[in-house]
C-alpha cells in the first residue's frame, strides 16, 4: 500500500494498519450501537403497545359467537323402531344415555355410538310406558308413568374409577332412590304427561291423562334423633283446569305447577298450601296463529322457556306486581327459525339453553345477555331429541330417523353482550329491568349480573366530585402563581405542589377513610359553613386590607397576598368548624344527617362521595395546577405588556388576554386531571363503601371500575367470563385515559406552536 | 386613602385575592396533611402517662380504671343521652369524651374504652403503675406484685422492679436464641429438604433416578433429619428455660394474674420515668418500629419486612427500568427520524404515564404472571408442578410490572435531559472525528446523566408509593420470610413480599383491631411520606442544578 505523503506524514500516519483496524472497530461499534439502540428502543415501544394488545386479546373471546363441530354420526342399534323418551350425557360427555319407549336405557360411547351397557326399567305386568318426567337435569332423577296409573322413580348414575395408570373408567347404572316399588298415582289411569320434583322436604308428582289430573306429594319427615326418614303420601285436591293438558312442570320451590293446555294457554297452579291448591292464572302464551310446542325450565327453575310452532322461544318468569302478587310475565324472546320448536335443553350451569326445531335447525341461546350464539342446520329431518353435556361443551342430537350425531360445542363466554354490559337487563326475580353489578354468589344456579353501568357511573361520580373541588382551586391557584405571585414565593410554592403530586394515594385514601370520613360525619354542618364562609371571609379581609393605610400595606411586597391569606384561611376554617355544633343545634335539630334524611330523603354513608371528592380532589389538584400554571406562565410577555400599556388593569389583562391565549392549555390540564381522577384506585377503595349503586347523592358511596378490579381480580377464576369482563373494565379505563390524554396532549402541542409563532 | 366598594370591585382586586386564596388553601392542605401524619405518627412512640381513677357513672357500679388517654372529642349531649348515659342536658350542649386505652385484653375483653371525664373521680398518676408490652394480647396495665422462678417467689434485697427487668432481659436473650434456631437454622434445613425433593422429582422426570442417586439423596436427607433432631432437642431445652419465670401482677380493679415473663417484650413505669428515660424509651420504640418483625397480626411491633420488601422491589425495578428507559429515550431523541411517527410515539409514551396504575396491575397479572409465568414454569421448573414457581404473583413480576409503569417517567425525563444538551456540543464532538456512538457514550450521556438520575428518582418515588397494581401481582399482608436470605438461591424472586403502602391499606382497613393499629398506620404512613418526600426533593434539586449547568453552556 502506498504510504500517505505529506509534510506531516512523518508525524501521524492515518492509514497504518493498526489505525485502520482501530477505525474499522470504531465504525463497527458505531453500527452496533445504532442497531442496538434501535432494537432496544423499538422493543420498548412495542412492549408498551403490548399492553393494549394483550388487554384486547383477553377481551375479544367475550364477544365471539359459539361454534359447533360434528365429531361423529351413527345409529344406535335398538333405536330405529322405538321412540326416544330421554336423552342425556354425563359430566365428561363420554357416555350418552338414551331411554326408549320400551323402558330400555342404553348407555353408549358418545364419540363412536358403541353400546357399553343396557338396562331395562321393570314395567308392571300388562302395562306399557305412557310418559316420562325429569326432575332437574343436574340431579339425574327421572320418573316413568305406566298405563296402569303407576309411577317409578329412578336415577342414572356414573361411577368413576381410576386404574393404576391413571386411566379413567366410567361405569353407568340405573338406581332407584325410592326403591323399585311402584308408586300408585291413580288406580288405572293412564297418564300421557307427567311432572316430578324432588327436594329434601317432599317428592311431588303430577300426572295428567285423558280425563284425570292428579298431583301427589310424598312428604319426607326426618327424625332428628335417628335420622330416619318417614314418608307420608298426600293426594292434592286440584281444581279442574280449563282444557286438556299437553305438558306439565313443577318448579323447584314446589309451589307452582305449570300446565300447558291444548288451546295454547298456560295454566298456573299455586300449591303452596297443599291442602288447597288454587289456580293463579291462565295465560295466553303464544302469539297469533302459533301454538305452544315445547316447555322447559331454565337452570334454577325460576324461568320458563316456551317454544312455539313458529320458531319462537320465549322466557317467562314470575314478577312481583305492585299489589304484591306474583304474575308470570314474558321477559324476552328468541327466534330460531320458522318451524316448530320441538326440543329445548337448558345448560346445567349457566342460564343458557339449546333449542331444536322440526326442520333440523338447532340454536344456542343465552337468556340474560339476550344472545343468539349460533343457529345452524344440522340435519334435514326433524330433531327427535337433544342433550347437552353438564359442562356445555358437547351436544347429542337425534333426528326422526334415529341418526345420532355428536358435536363439540365451543361456547365459553355466552354471558356477555353489549346489552348485558351497558343496557338495563331484566334479571330473574327482579320487578323491572335494572343496571346491576353482582358478579358472583354462593349458589350454583346464580345469574351473574355484569352490567358495567353502575361501575362507570360510580367512576364518573367520583371523578365529578373530585373535579368540583380540584378544578376551581387548581386553576385559580395556577392563575395566581403564574401571573401575580412574586418570583421568590413562586420558587417556594412549586416544590410544595410537586410534593403534593408525589404523595402516595394510599396515604390519601387511608387518611380519607380513617380520619376525614369520621371528621366530616361529626362536623358536616361546619364543612358547609366553611364552603360558604371561605370566599366571603377572604373577600372581606381583602377589602379591609385595601382600606388600611399605605404604610402597612406597602410593607408586604406585591405578589405575596397568598402568604398573608394563610393565617386568614386558618382562622376562617377554625371559626367555621367551631360553629359546626351550634349551627347543627340551631338549624338542624342537633343532627344534620338525620335532618338531611328527613328533609330530602337522602341516605348518609360515613364513607361517601364528599369524602372521595375531597381526597381525590387533593390528588388531582397538583396535576391540573402544574399544567395550567405552565400554560399561563408561558403566554408571551409582550402580549401582557401591550395590554397593560394600553391602560388595562392587571385583572383585565389576565381575563381578556392571558386566559384567552392560555385557555386550550387550561382545558388540557382539566382533561388530564379528569383522566387521573377516573383511574384512581386506592383512594376510592379506602374512602367509599364500594357498593355498586347508581345514585348521584353526594352522601352515598360508589364503586368505580378501578376499585372493582382491585377488589375482584384476585378472586376471579383465570379465563372465566368474570375475569375477562374485569379485563374489559381495564381496557375501558385504558382507552378512556389514553384518548383523553392524547387529546389534551395534542391541544397543548398546538398551543405551544402558536406561542412560538407569536 | 379609602377605596369605595365599587371602585375596588372594578379594579379586579377581589378576584386576585380569591385566586391567592386558592394557593393559600392548597398550601395549607399539603402542610396540614403532612403535619397531621407527623404528629400522629411520631406521637405514638412517646410513653404516655397512665392515669388511674374511679369511674363512677351515676346509677351504675363504680369501677377503677387505668390507662392512657388516646383521643378526646366533643360530643353532643343528645347523642350521649341516646346512648343511655345519664348526663344532664342543662349545663352545656356538648361534653368531652375520651378514648382510654385500658389494655389487658385477656382480662377485660377489649383494649379501649370510651369514658366521660366528667364522671372520673380523683384521677391520679401512680408512680408504680407499669405498662407491660406483651407478645400476645396487647398491653398490660397494673402493679407488679411478685416475680417467680418456677413456683418459687424470688426474694432478694434488691428492688422487685430491678429483678423483673433482669428476668425480662434474660428471657429476651433466650427468645433471640430460639428465633435464630427457628427462623434461620430450621429454615435452612427445610429449604434443603425441599431442594432435595425437587431434585428427586427432576431426576424422576428425566428418568435418570437410579438407585445410586436415590441412595445418595436418602443419605443427605438422613443427615439433615439428624441435624433437625438435634436442633429440636436444643429448642426444647431453650423453651423450658424460657418459660421458667413468671410474674404476678394486679390490675387496678384488684384482679391478680400470673403471666409468663417470656411473653413480655418490655415493661416500663411511664409515670416514674424522667425526661431522659422517656427519650431513651422513645428511641427504643422507634428502633423497634423500623427494625423488628410485626406482632399480633401487624398491629404491634415493627415493619421491617415491609421496608425490606419495598426496598427490594424498588431496587429490582430500577435495575430493569433504567437501561430500557434510557435506550428508548436515546433512540427517540438521537437515532429515530424526527417525523410524525416519532412525535406520535412520544405523545403515546407521555400518555402512558397517565394510564391508571391498576391497568398495569391487570396487565401484569394476566400477561406476566399467568401467561409468561406458567410458560417459564413448564420450561424450567417442571419438577415443582403442579405447584407454581413463577406462575404465581411474586417479587419478580411485581418489579417488572412497576418497571413498565415507571418506564414513561424515565423516558420522558431522559429525553428532556437529552434535548437540553446544546447541539454545539454534539457537533463539536462529531467534528473532531468521533463516531456517533462515541459522541453519545463520551459526551451526550455523561451530560444527560443527572437527567437520568432525576427520572430514576421520580420513578422510584412513584414505585414506592404505588399499591393498586401490587395488590394483584405479588404483595401480601404477611410474608413468612424475606425475599433475600441465607438459603440457596439467596434471592427468592418467586416469593411474595410485604410493602409499606399495602401495609397501610391492610392494617388500616382489613385489620380486626383497627383502633389499636391506627397509630402504627400513621407511623408507617409517615415513614413512607418521608422517604418519598426526600426522593422527590432531591430530584427537584438535581433538576435545578442541571438547569443552571446548561444555562452556562448555552452562553
Amino acid at each position: 500500500m502506498k504510504p500517505y505523503t505529506s509534510k506531516y506524514s512523518s508525524i501521524v500516519d492515518f492509514s497504518s494498519p493498526a489505525l485502520k483496524r482501530h477505525n474499522m472497530l470504531r465504525h463497527f461499534k458505531d453500527k452496533l450501537a445504532r442497531w442496538g439502540v434501535a432494537v432496544g428502543g423499538v422493543g420498548v415501544i412495542v412492549a408498551i403497545l403490548l399492553i393494549f394488545l394483550y388487554l384486547l386479546y383477553e377481551v375479544v373471546p367475550l364477544f365471539r359467537s359459539a361454534s359447533i363441530d360434528s365429531v361423529a354420526t351413527y345409529s344406535l342399534p335398538a333405536s330405529s323402531a322405538e321412540k326416544n323418551l330421554y336423552f342425556a350425557m354425563e359430566e365428561q360427555a363420554e357416555i350418552g344415555l338414551k331411554l326408549d319407549s320400551n323402558g330400555q336405557a342404553t348407555f353408549f360411547k358418545t364419540n363412536t355410538g358403541s353400546v357399553i351397557h343396557t338396562e331395562t326399567i321393570p314395567i308392571p305386568e300388562g302395562a306399557s310406558i305412557t310418559s316420562l318426567a325429569e326432575a332437574d337435569p343436574a340431579t339425574h332423577v327421572l320418573a316413568l308413568a305406566f298405563s296402569n296409573g303407576q309411577v317409578v322413580v329412578f336415577k342414572h348414575e356414573y361411577d368413576i374409577q381410576f386404574a393404576d395408570d391413571n386411566q379413567r373408567t366410567i361405569s353407568p347404572k340405573i338406581s332407584y332412590p325410592y326403591g323399585k316399588e311402584y308408586i300408585s298415582l291413580a288406580e288405572g289411569a293412564s297418564f300421557s304427561h307427567l311432572a316430578l320434583r324432588d327436594t329434601d322436604e317432599a317428592l311431588i308428582i303430577a300426572g295428567s291423562g285423558k280425563d284425570a289430573f292428579v298431583v301427589k306429594a310424598i312428604n319426607k319427615e326426618e327424625n332428628f334423633l335417628s335420622g330416619e326418614v318417614t314418608l307420608t303420601e298426600q293426594l292434592l285436591s286440584v281444581p279442574k283446569l280449563p282444557g286438556k293438558i299437553n305438558g306439565l312442570l313443577i318448579d323447584p320451590e314446589q309451589r307452582w305447577i305449570f300446565a300447558a293446555l291444548e288451546n295454547d294457554h298456560l295454566a298456573i297452579l299455586d300449591i303452596k298450601d297443599k291442602d288447597k291448591p288454587i289456580i293463579n292464572a291462565v295465560l295466553d302464551v303464544t302469539e297469533d296463529g302459533s301454538s305452544l310446542t315445547s316447555m322447559h325450565f331454565l337452570l334454577g327453575g325460576i324461568s320458563l322457556l316456551l317454544g312455539d310452532s313458529s320458531g319462537h322461544i320465549n322466557q317467562w318468569f314470575f314478577v312481583r306486581s305492585e299489589t304484591n302478587e306474583w304474575q308470570l310475565k314474558k321477559i324476552r324472546g328468541f327466534q330460531l327459525g320458522q318451524s316448530a320448536i320441538v326440543s329445548i335443553a337448558p345448560e346445567h350451569r349457566r342460564k343458557g339453553f339449546v333449542a331444536a326445531d322440526a326442520q333440523g335447525n338447532i340454536g344456542i341461546f343465552y337468556t340474560t345477555a339476550q344472545r343468539t350464539l349460533i343457529k345452524q342446520s344440522i340435519t334435514d329431518k326433524s330433531v327427535a331429541g337433544i342433550a347437552i353435556s353438564p359442562r356445555a361443551n358437547a351436544l347429542l342430537v337425534e333426528n326422526q330417523q334415529g341418526e345420532v350425531s355428536y358435536w363439540d360445542v365451543n361456547n365459553t363466554h355466552p354471558e356477555v353482550s353489549w346489552s348485558a354490559l351497558w343496557d338495563k337487563v331484566w334479571y330473574e326475580s327482579y320487578s323491572e329491568p335494572k343496571y346491576i353489578w353482582q358478579s358472583s354468589a354462593a349458589t350454583n344456579d346464580f345469574e351473574p349480573k355484569l352490567s358495567l353501568m353502575p361501575l362507570s357511573f360510580g367512576t364518573l361520580k367520583a371523578a365529578f366530585y373530585a373535579m368540583l373541588l380540584a378544578a376551581p382551586l387548581a386553576i385559580c391557584g395556577a392563575i395566581y402563581t403564574a401571573y401575580f405571585m412574586a418570583p421568590v414565593m413562586r420558587r417556594k410554592v412549586k416544590p410544595v405542589i410537586e410534593l403534593m403530586e408525589a404523595l402516595p394515594t394510599v396515604i390519601l385514601g387511608f387518611l380519607a377513610g380513617l380520619w376525614l370520613a369520621p371528621f366530616i360525619e361529626n362536623t358536616l354542618a361546619g364543612i358547609f359553613v366553611l364552603l360558604l364562609f371561605m370566599p366571603i371571609g377572604m373577600l372581606l379581609f381583602a377589602y379591609i386590607w385595601a382600606q388600611l393605610p399605605g404604610s402597612i400595606r406597602h410593607r408586604v411586597p406585591d405578589g405575596w397576598q397568598a402568604a398573608i391569606l394563610i393565617p386568614v384561611v386558618l382562622f376562617i376554617s377554625w371559626i367555621s368548624l367551631q360553629l359546626s355544633v351550634p349551627i347543627e343545634n340551631l338549624l338542624f335539630d342537633g343532627d344534620i344527617r338525620h335532618w338531611i334524611n328527613e328533609a330530602t330523603g337522602l341516605d348518609y354513608d360515613q364513607r361517601n362521595a364528599l369524602v372521595v371528592g375531597l381526597a381525590m380532589g387533593f390528588a388531582v389538584i397538583p396535576t391540573i395546577f402544574s399544567i395550567a400554571e405552565d400554560a399561563i406562565f408561558s403566554v408571551p410577555k409582550h402580549l401582557t405588556y401591550g395590554s397593560l400599556a394600553l391602560g388595562a388593569t392587571p385583572w383585565q389583562t389576565l381575563t381578556r388576554v392571558v386566559l384567552l391565549t392560555a385557555s386550550p392549555g387550561i382545558f388540557s390540564a382539566l382533561m388530564i386531571g379528569l383522566g387521573r381522577a377516573v383511574g384512581e384506585t386506592m383512594i376510592v377503595l379506602m374512602a367509599t363503601g364500594n357498593t355498586p349503586i347508581m345514585d348521584a347523592n353526594i352522601f352515598e358511596g360508589m364503586r368505580t371500575l378501578a376499585a372493582n378490579i382491585a377488589v375482584e381480580m384476585p378472586e376471579s377464576e383465570v379465563g372465566s367470563s368474570h375475569y375477562r369482563v374485569l379485563f374489559l373494565a381495564a381496557l375501558v379505563l385504558f382507552l378512556f385515559t389514553f384518548i383523553v390524554n392524547t387529546l389534551a396532549e395534542l391541544i397543548r402541542h398546538r398551543l405551544r406552536k402558536r406561542y412560538s409563532s407569536l | 386613602m379609602r377605596i369605595g366598594l365599587k371602585n375596588w370591585y372594578k379594579s379586579g382586586e377581589p378576584w386576585v385575592w380569591l385566586n391567592a386564596g386558592a394557593v393559600a388553601i392548597s398550601i395549607i392542605m399539603v402542610v396540614g396533611l403532612l403535619t397531621l401524619i407527623a404528629i400522629r405518627g411520631l406521637g405514638h412512640f412517646w410513653p404516655a402517662d397512665v392515669i388511674q381513677a374511679n369511674y363512677i357513672v351515676p346509677g351504675q357500679e363504680s369501677k377503677v380504671i387505668a390507662g392512657e388517654v388516646v383521643e378526646s372529642e366533643e360530643v353532643a349531649v343528645q347523642r350521649l343521652l341516646d346512648a343511655g348515659l345519664p348526663v344532664s342536658a342543662e349545663q352545656s350542649e356538648f361534653l368531652e369524651r375520651q378514648l382510654i386505652k385500658v389494655g389487658n385484653r385477656d382480662v377485660y375483653g377489649s383494649d379501649f374504652q370510651w369514658i366521660l371525664p366528667a364522671f372520673l373521680q380523683g384521677p391520679e398518676l401512680p408512680k408504680n403503675i407499669m405498662v407491660v408490652e406483651r407478645r400476645e394480647w396487647g398491653n398490660f396495665y397494673g402493679f407488679l406484685k411478685e416475680v417467680r422462678e418456677g413456683d418459687q417467689a424470688i426474694l432478694v434485697d434488691k428492688p422487685l422492679w430491678d429483678t423483673f427487668q433482669q428476668r425480662i432481659a434474660r428471657a429476651e436473650g433466650i427468645h433471640d436464641a430460639i428465633y435464630e434456631i427457628e427462623k434461620h437454622q430450621i429454615g435452612r434445613i427445610n429449604a434443603s429438604l425441599e431442594r432435595l425433593r425437587l431434585k428427586e422429582r427432576r431426576l424422576e422426570l428425566e428418568s435418570t433416578l437410579t438407585n445410586a442417586a436415590q441412595a445418595e439423596l436418602q443419605l443427605e436427607r438422613a443427615e439433615l433429619q439428624q441435624e433437625y433432631k438435634q436442633l429440636e432437642q436444643r429448642l426444647g431445652e431453650l423453651y423450658q428455660q424460657f418459660n421458667q419465670d413468671h410474674f404476678v401482677a394486679e390490675t387496678v380493679d384488684g384482679r391478680q394474674v400470673t403471666l409468663s415473663i417470656g411473653s413480655v417484650v418490655r415493661a416500663y413505669q411511664p409515670n416514674a420515668m424522667s425526661l431522659l428515660g422517656k427519650i431513651a424509651h422513645y428511641g427504643d420504640k422507634v428502633w423497634e418500629f423500623v427494625a423488628d418483625d410485626p406482632r399480633e397480626a401487624n398491629t404491634e411491633g415493627g415493619i421491617f419486612p415491609a421496608i425490606f420488601g419495598t426496598v427490594m422491589m424498588v431496587i429490582l425495578m430500577s435495575v430493569i427500568v433504567t437501561p430500557f428507559g434510557v435506550i428508548a429515550a436515546v433512540y427517540l431523541r438521537e437515532y429515530a427520524h424526527q417525523g410524525v411517527v416519532t412525535r406520535m410515539i412520544r405523545i403515546a409514551v407521555n400518555n402512558l404515564a397517565g394510564v391508571p396504575s391498576i391497568v398495569y396491575g391487570v396487565f401484569g397479572l394476566g400477561f406476566f404472571v399467568y401467561f409468561m409465568g406458567s410458560a417459564v414454569d413448564e420450561a424450567f421448573f417442571p419438577e415443582a408442578l403442579p405447584a407454581p414457581t413463577l406462575g404465581t404473583p411474586g417479587l419478580l413480576w411485581a418489579s417488572i410490572t412497576l418497571a413498565l409503569l415507571t418506564l414513561p417517567v424515565v423516558i420522558v425525563a431522559t429525553e428532556e435531559g437529552l434535548s437540553r444538551i446544546p447541539r454545539s456540543v454534539r457537533e463539536g464532538s462529531l467534528a473532531l472525528g468521533a463516531t456517533k456512538a462515541e459522541t453519545l457514550w463520551r459526551v451526550v450521556l455523561p451530560m444527560a446523566s443527572p437527567a437520568m438520575m432525576t427520572g430514576l428518582i421520580l420513578a422510584v418515588a412513584r414505585a414506592a408509593g404505588e399499591v393498586a397494581p401490587l395488590m394483584l401481582v405479588g404483595v401480601v399482608k404477611l410474608a413468612p420470610s424475606l425475599p433475600l436470605d441465607g438459603n440457596y438461591p439467596y434471592l427468592h424472586l418467586d416469593q411474595k413480599f410485604m410493602h409499606l403502602g399495602f401495609h397501610i391499606y391492610d392494617v388500616g382497613f382489613q385489620s380486626p383491631n383497627v383502633e389499636a393499629a391506627r397509630p402504627l398506620v400513621y407511623a408507617t404512613a409517615l415513614l413512607l411520606v418521608v422517604v418519598i418526600a426526600i426522593l422527590n426533593l432531591s430530584a427537584v434539586a438535581i433538576r435545578n442544578h442541571l438547569r443552571e449547568k446548561y444555562k452556562a453552556l448555552e452562553v
